[in-house]
């Protein structure tokens, strides 16, 4: 009797959401640390499987101008990279979300050069931020399965029509095994319907020109128009969600998760793995000192969840824990953060903490260091300096 | 002039892609790479993309480098571009006639993500030497297909399974591309002849570039084969024509090796995993086709 | 009261050292319990010193970060006992297996271990069993031995997940002799 296999690797498991979505169009370049999705994929088809076509395209730019011209023709389409293929990609990321294409794609965060890295920060992702484009971040390989299963609905939605795309830590959870649960095909073909082009088509009965010049009187308001398909976006992803889970039976909340945060104080804000960690951290302060802590996990960072935070105004402090850094500025999600209260009344005071760039290891002790540094700036209501840089060598955590 | 073979007793001893590098035992790249710096000698900077020769042999970790020369670990998709900016900046001060300004790429950094800044460079002339070691897939990464993988490769892109997808299309012949550039010197290699390569080398020095170097550099790990059988593999490449060793100068062609009595290309093909697949049909299909290569270069 | 152990498996690329913590996680899967491995790699690709982190829990875990306190070390190149420190971090009353022809009294005392040590000659079992020298998966017969932390037959069931057919029937023979075999 053939044992099934219960453990994936967060590559597998995007692999796998794919598949199950029944993606048509994949189109991909090799890149570390992402390679092994494309493999699956190319071994699913092979096998017969899934139906799809895959196109091991000559560089990234190329990878994502296939998908988008696959979009537009009507295929449901999939790709895959990391850092310097995702940068390479940016031109036509804003094309992509221009053009209203429901491109799904999952981003192996890795850092970007110069330095060379191997090794997982949210740079890569991060800093498409203005493109356009849904953005997840993943905390483990359940999540990642499902979010992407659950992008195509929200991609797709009629209300929505953005690409989406789905983060997972580069070797931290693309190479990393854990237990996953693969939904039944019957089930995820229930929750989500073949993809229907209805703006852009092929039809010489109905000839339409995709990306004419558009003049000062009218560009306006095709960028309006994005920008009321991102707020239709949080409702939907609210309610894919809420689907998600009456169907196959699993929630990971819409725009944010709010962990131990009823009786809290002082939270930890972040993305990702670091995220599941922090959850330890939070269970260990409470259970050794009772303290209120408690973990704000961003899941949507765009579109990004403002009425969520300022339902928390009245916290008294905030931890931010960035793993990408806007230069000049600050940490990306701090700031943002940040402007989500700036307009209401009363709001926590914020401490910004730069943390594993590069692939340096966060572990539960160093965001419990976090908190406690989070509560003193509760206690004395003053915010010493704006943002710390976690472990630096030659530093201290002050 | 052609190029003139130099004998392995007189290359120079002086090393310049160091010990301690980290590639795979047995790596094609790894010999071919240290018989052409070895020619190239101290005075060449080097731009070295991503692709076994910098992730998965030289670069780093911080703080080490697996070459004794100048180096820039350029972007990916443009290493043609940064030789171009370093030709083009050595000779505004006044240093080119100094330096050789040499790339080194995969063969998915050259025959695809690399393709388009090779072209521009090339067409605009720069005194540049690019060598291509090609080990036929995307390796670094796990053995992925690329335009220069051969038709019957398995890949991992291009994997078997029942609906046998090996590879279909046949081999980007990138000596030829760069040929029909009408740059001042092409050239085949392999590290099973380093002779023939020396003197190869030595002859794209002389003309200074731009120049176009194509090394044949099997890959235990992706063709699946004994690491100990690198050379031989080579070797065979070559007896049975399916990689010719010649050289266009200026548009003159000349065959460097000629094999008067061509070994049958299973011989070459059986002693690799990756081609364990392959029909008799297949094989034939692949006989016939070295056998019309041959032919027309005179073989 | 929550079960939680973690162990630091120690190799070189090319050694199967990967494929073993993720056989390992998917084992204690199989056992209803949940199973995490995390490799941590350098950037080369074969030779090279690896390190797999693994994960055993009767609650799902949440933590991604590195291991740094193991309750086990299994080191399944002799030659890394002394080109890196693989007993940091290592509970006092934690347990080291290594891959060796030695008996383990004799290991403790040449390299002045302080630690409970155990010992299987795994590259001999592969070479004899798998005809390769990959040791890493009959380190985990080792492993379920001295330890009791998994049963074999979970191991078994694991393996086939991942290598299928002869091969994986090669390397459950490596695993059950590694049982088998193992002194401690």
């Amino acid at each position: 009797m053939e044992t099934e296999k219960l453990t994936f690797t967060g590559n597998e498991s995007a692999a796998l959401g794919a598949k199950l979505a029944r993606v048509e169009v994949v189109a991909t370049y090799p890149i570390t640390p992402q390679s092994t999705i494309v493999e699956n994929l190319s071994r699913f088809i092979a096998n017969g499987e899934l139906k799809a076509e895959i196109i091991n395209a000559e560089s990234e730019h190329a990878a994502i101008s296939i998908c988008i011209g696959a979009s537009l023709s009507g295929a449901r389409t999939f790709t895959a990279t990391a850092s310097q293929g995702l940068v390479l990609m940016h031109e036509m990321l804003h094309w992509a979300a221009g053009a209203r294409t429901p491109i799904v794609m999952a981003v192996t965060n890795r850092a970007l050069c110069v330095p060379w890295s191997l090794h997982a920060d949210f740079q890569d992702a991060i800093s498409q931020r203005d493109t356009g484009w849904i953005q997840f971040y993943c905390e483990n390989n359940q999540e990642v399965l499902d979010t992407i299963i659950q992008a195509y609905k929200i991609s797709e939605d009629k209300r929505v029509l953005l690409p989406s795309m789905v983060s997972l830590e580069g070797f931290i959870l693309t190479h990393t095994v854990e237990r996953v649960d693969v939904p039944k095909q019957k089930d995820v073909d229930e929750f989500l319907p073949p993809y229907k082009n209805e703006f852009f088509y092929i039809d010489p009965e109905n000839p339409l020109a995709e990306n004419v010049v558009v003049l000062p009187d009218w560009y306006m308001e095709y960028r309006y128009q994005q920008e009321v398909a991102m707020q239709n976006a949080k409702e939907v992803i609210d309610k894919v969600s809420k689907e998600y889970f009456d169907k196959i039976g699993r929630n990971w909340g819409g725009l944010i998760e709010a962990y131990m945060m009823e009786d809290a104080e002082v939270a930890v804000v972040t993305m990702g793995t670091i995220a599941g960690t922090a959850r330890v951290a939070v269970r260990e302060m409470r259970k050794k000192s009772g303290k209120k802590v408690g973990l704000i996990k961003v899941r949507c960072f765009r579109p990004f969840p403002v009425e969520e935070f300022k339902k928390f105004s009245s916290l008294k402090a905030l931890a931010v824990i960035d793993r990408s850094y806007s230069f000049g500025c600050g940490g990306p999600l701090c700031t943002e953060v940040k402007s989500a209260f700036y307009n209401t009344e009363e709001k926590p005071l914020i401490l910004g903490v730069v943390a594993g760039l590069g692939g340096r290891d966060v572990n539960v002790g160093d965001i419990i260091n976090v908190l406690e540094k989070t509560i003193e700036v509760s206690k004395t209501g003053k915010v010493e300096r704006e943002t710390i840089w976690l472990n630096l060598k030659g530093e201290q955590l002050r | 002039m052609p190029s003139k073979p130099i004998s392995i007793k007189d290359f120079p001893k002086d090393e310049f892609m160091v010990k301690g590098h980290t590639a795979c035992p047995g790596c094609g790249m790894a010999i071919a790479v240290r018989q052409a710096l070895k020619i190239l000698g101290k005075n060449t900077v080097l731009a070295i993309p991503a692709g076994c020769i910098a992730g998965g042999s030289t670069t780093g970790p911080f703080p080490l480098s697996g070459f004794a020369l100048p180096t820039v670990y350029c972007s990916f998709d443009e290493t043609a571009a940064f030789l171009a900016g370093i030709e083009t900046a050595l000779k505004v001060k006044g240093l080119k006639e100094k330096f050789n300004v040499v790339g080194i790429a995969g063969d998915g950094g050259t025959a695809d993500i690399g393709l388009q800044c090779l072209s521009g460079a090339v067409e605009r002339g720069h005194k540049i030497i690019y060598i291509c070691y090609d080990n036929e897939a995307y390796m670094n990464t796990g053995i992925q297909r690329s335009g220069t993988t051969p038709y019957g490769a398995w890949t991992t892109t291009t994997p078997v399974g029942s609906l046998r997808m090996f590879k279909q299309e046949p081999k980007k012949d990138m000596p030829q591309i760069m040929i029909a550039h009408k740059i001042p010197y092409v050239a085949t290699a392999s590290p099973a002849f380093p002779s023939d390569l020396a003197g190869k080398i030595k002859r794209a020095m002389e003309i200074g570039g731009p120049a176009y170097i194509h090394i044949h550099t099997p890959c235990p790990t992706g063709w699946r084969f004994p690491p100990e059988k690198t050379i031989e593999v080579a070797r065979l490449a070559v007896l049975s024509g399916m990689w010719i060793l010649y050289e266009v100068e200026n548009g003159v062609f000349k065959l460097n090796v000629k094999i008067s009595k061509r070994k049958p290309v299973k011989e070459y093909l059986s002693i690799q995993g990756r081609f364990r697949h392959l029909t008799a049909e297949d094989l034939e299909k692949i006989q016939k086709e070295v056998d019309e290569n041959c032919k027309r270069v005179g073989m | 009261m929550t079960y939680f152990r973690q162990l630091i498996l120690f190799g070189r690329g090319g050694m199967g050292v990967v494929t073993a913590a993720e056989i390992l996680a998917e084992a204690v899967a199989q056992e209803g319990k949940y199973g995490q491995s995390l490799p941590f790699f350098g950037m080369e690709r074969r030779g090279a010193p690896v390190r797999s982190f693994v994960r055993i829990s009767s609650e799902p875990i949440w933590v991604r970060s590195e291991v740094t306190e193991p309750d086990y070390v299994i080191v399944v190149d002799q030659s890394l006992l002394t080109l890196l420190d693989v007993t940091r971090g290592l509970k006092t009353d934690g347990m080291l297996i290594v891959n060796s022809s030695e008996k383990p009294q004799i290991l403790k005392e040449k390299l002045q271990l302080k630690f409970r040590v155990a010992t299987v000659n795994a590259t001999k079992i592969a070479l004899e069993e798998i005809k390769v020298p990959i040791a890493s998966t009959a380190m985990l017969g080792a492993f379920a031995k001295v330890t009791n932390e998994i049963s074999l037959e979970s191991i078994r069931k694991a393996v086939l997940t991942r290598l299928s057919g002869e091969i994986g029937q090669k390397n459950i023979r490596a695993i059950e002799r590694a049982y088998k075999e193992v002194l401690f």
